[in-house]
């Protein structure tokens, strides 16, 4: 599996004449400084406004905004559906559940419409807002909050917590683990957005890595370097939150 | 006006299960009052509805001079140790001390001394950094209490802590609970199943059937003078022997023996209870017993048989006694140390 990545890698630090005329190549070239730092500063597309740099910065901001937005959303719904006396709650819940059957790409008319009335569209928040509500994450925060026993609930309130501090003394803390799990999931489906970030922004300010690889232009060389360096940061953000995850799952034990 | 009042407090749920019915007790200041039941007779719901945690369907509640039926549970100065603890399981020992404190808006400096000052008295305070999963059940439970001391509470409630404890351990936590609870002079309430618990704790004791209280009063009180059968039952272990008989002219009939001048004008039928412990061995006794079954308790012996058509009628005697198997007794009723109930409704006749 790491062997294509390789390939690619190493053919990525040559000249484009090398693997032009003989093929991808196994060893590292001397061109590696080069050919990154010419695609990461190579003004691109159709109207010259977009470095890869700055795809980069557009698609971590929308990456991060989707997995905090969705993260905390799905931490309150998930709070409300089980610790509020909420009328039919389970209905409810299922009804949230059920929007995973239908996708963005089904309702992505109607979205479109909202982000454009809501003056949304060409902007980092029309990226983000659609799709940073998770239904998933709702399930997972709501059944763990359903193994916390009631008696938890029921000393903190003889200690004086409000809803609002039980809330963050004790659900954030206690699902500290499922939070950044969460995180890294909603990080991931944010980078890997393609058909959104495509309707929504017309500006080529706002194209974002994924996007940038369908339209880059330049010699074979180049796409090399940004393939490789698109899959860098949801590498580098599960390496990085890894660490915390397992010291989550470990801290008691 | 006593410390803490219950006038005709009822539980109703919303699916119409009575829960707790009109129920009125007094508890005065630092009275270790203990509420003792079979589960689902209502006793920790009449506990939670001091504490708050269940809402008062009728009824009124006084605490300290204050009605607190729509108080928040958090203004109530209520402490509560619960069955499974509920420590909280991300903070250590410290903080879960300190949370109700910090609540309260309490100084820092302040904080310090009082959990310091808890955790001694409860000896904890080499445990004050570790996180509740690193304790064993034993401290796990002093941290529980501790978190009901720190803040000195008009009231403190258990609810059954001790039954997640080992034999050994329940017994010394029990006489532990007993000691803290004399030092502090805090007013308690104790729900437990356990009778044995609930006579040693208790300064007054009130015993649970249905949601009603059957009887309340000391435990000596409860123990020597039962109201109704069910309480004679309840209280005292082994349990009281029950036998059928029929009460006529203040002459008791019963498996195959008579009992003169009973103190009651009730005729009818009735049953006839007998403690094991108020029996000896005669020549020529009331009751003869033929032996099944001999439990060596070592200080005791707990004798089981069968009087005619009786079956596990026990009695007990000191363990010096050697009694084998097989062999028949004869037992005689010591100082009338017998109750006599109506079968019909199990209320006390003599």
């Amino acid at each position: 599996m790491i062997i294509p990545v390789w390939l690619i890698f190493a053919s990525s630090t040559h000249t484009a004449l090398i693997i032009n005329t003989q093929g991808l190549q196994f060893f590292l070239g001397d061109k590696f400084l080069e050919n990154y730092t010419k695609v990461l500063l190579y003004e691109g597309g159709f109207f010259k406004e977009i470095t890869a740099l700055k795809m980069f910065l557009n698609s971590f901001l929308m990456a991060t905004g989707v997995a905090f937005l969705s993260v905390i959303s799905s931490l309150m719904t998930a709070y409300v559906l089980v610790y509020f006396r909420v009328k039919y709650a389970t209905l409810l819940f299922w009804i949230i559940f059920i929007t995973i059957l239908v996708p963005l790409e089904l309702r992505i008319f109607p979205t479109y419409s909202v982000m454009s009335t809501l003056n949304l569209v060409n902007s980092y928040w029309g990226l983000i807002i659609p799709i940073s509500a998770s239904a998933i994450a709702t399930l997972f925060f709501r059944q763990f909050y359903k193994t916390i026993p009631d008696e938890l609930l029921e000393s903190a309130k003889l200690d004086g917590a409000n809803t609002w501090r039980f809330f963050i003394d004790f659900l954030v803390p206690l699902s500290k683990t499922m939070i950044v799990a969460m995180f890294i999931f909603m990080f991931v489906f944010g980078y890997n957005q393609y058909l959104w970030p495509i309707l929504v922004t017309s500006s080529e300010q706002y194209w974002t890595v994924v996007m940038g690889l369908k339209m880059m232009s330049g010699s074979i060389v180049n796409k090399f370097a940004f393939v490789i360096m698109s899959m860098i940061p949801p590498v580098l953000i599960i390496i990085v939150l890894q660490k915390y995850f397992i010291k989550g799952i470990f801290q008691d034990k | 006006m006593s410390f803490l009042e219950l006038n005709k407090v009822t539980k109703i749920y919303p699916n119409g299960t009575k829960a707790v019915h009109e129920t009125s007790m007094n508890v005065e200041n630092g009275e270790f009052m203990v509420f003792v039941g079979p589960s689902g007779c209502g006793k920790s719901t009449l506990l939670r509805m001091i504490a708050g945690l269940e809402d008062i369907t009728e009824g009124y509640i006084n605490l300290d001079g204050i009605l607190i039926n729509k108080v928040d549970p958090s203004e109530r100065d209520v402490a509560m140790v619960f069955q499974n603890y509920a420590l909280y399981p991300h903070m250590n020992v410290y903080n879960n001390l300190a949370y109700g404190l910090k609540n309260r808006g309490i100084s820092k400096e302040d904080i310090e001394k009082k959990v310091n000052e808890a955790a001694k008295l409860l000896q904890i305070s080499e445990y004050l950094q570790r996180k509740p999963s690193m304790l064993s059940g034993g401290q796990r439970q002093r941290v529980a209490m501790g978190r009901a001391i720190v803040r000195n509470p008009k009231i403190f409630l258990f609810d059954e802590p001790l039954s997640n404890l080992d034999a050994k351990l329940r017994i010394q936590m029990r006489l532990e609970i007993k000691k803290l609870q004399q030092k502090v002079g805090v007013t308690s309430i104790f729900v437990t199943h356990d009778q044995v618990e609930a006579m040693t704790l208790a300064d007054r004791l009130a015993v649970i059937n249905n949601g009603l209280i059957e009887q309340l009063g000391t435990p000596i009180e409860i123990y020597n003078n039962p109201k109704s059968m069910f309480v004679a039952g309840f209280i005292g272990s082994p349990q009281m022997n029950f036998l059928e008989g029929e009460l006529k002219n203040k002459t008791l009939t019963s498996e195959g023996f008579e009992i003169n001048n009973v103190t009651s004008d009730f005729n009818g039928p009735v049953i006839l209870g007998i403690r094991p412990e108020h029996m000896s061995q005669t020549d020529k006794g009331l009751i003869n017993l033929s032996v099944d079954l001999v439990e060596q308790l070592g200080s005791d012996n707990l004798i089981y048989g069968e009087i005619k058509n009786k079956k596990d009628f026990c009695f007990r005697c000191p363990g010096s006694q050697i009694i084998k198997k097989g062999s028949k007794l004869s037992l005689n009723i010591n100082d009338n140390n017998y109750y006599v109930f109506d079968k019909s409704n199990g209320n006390r006749v003599n």
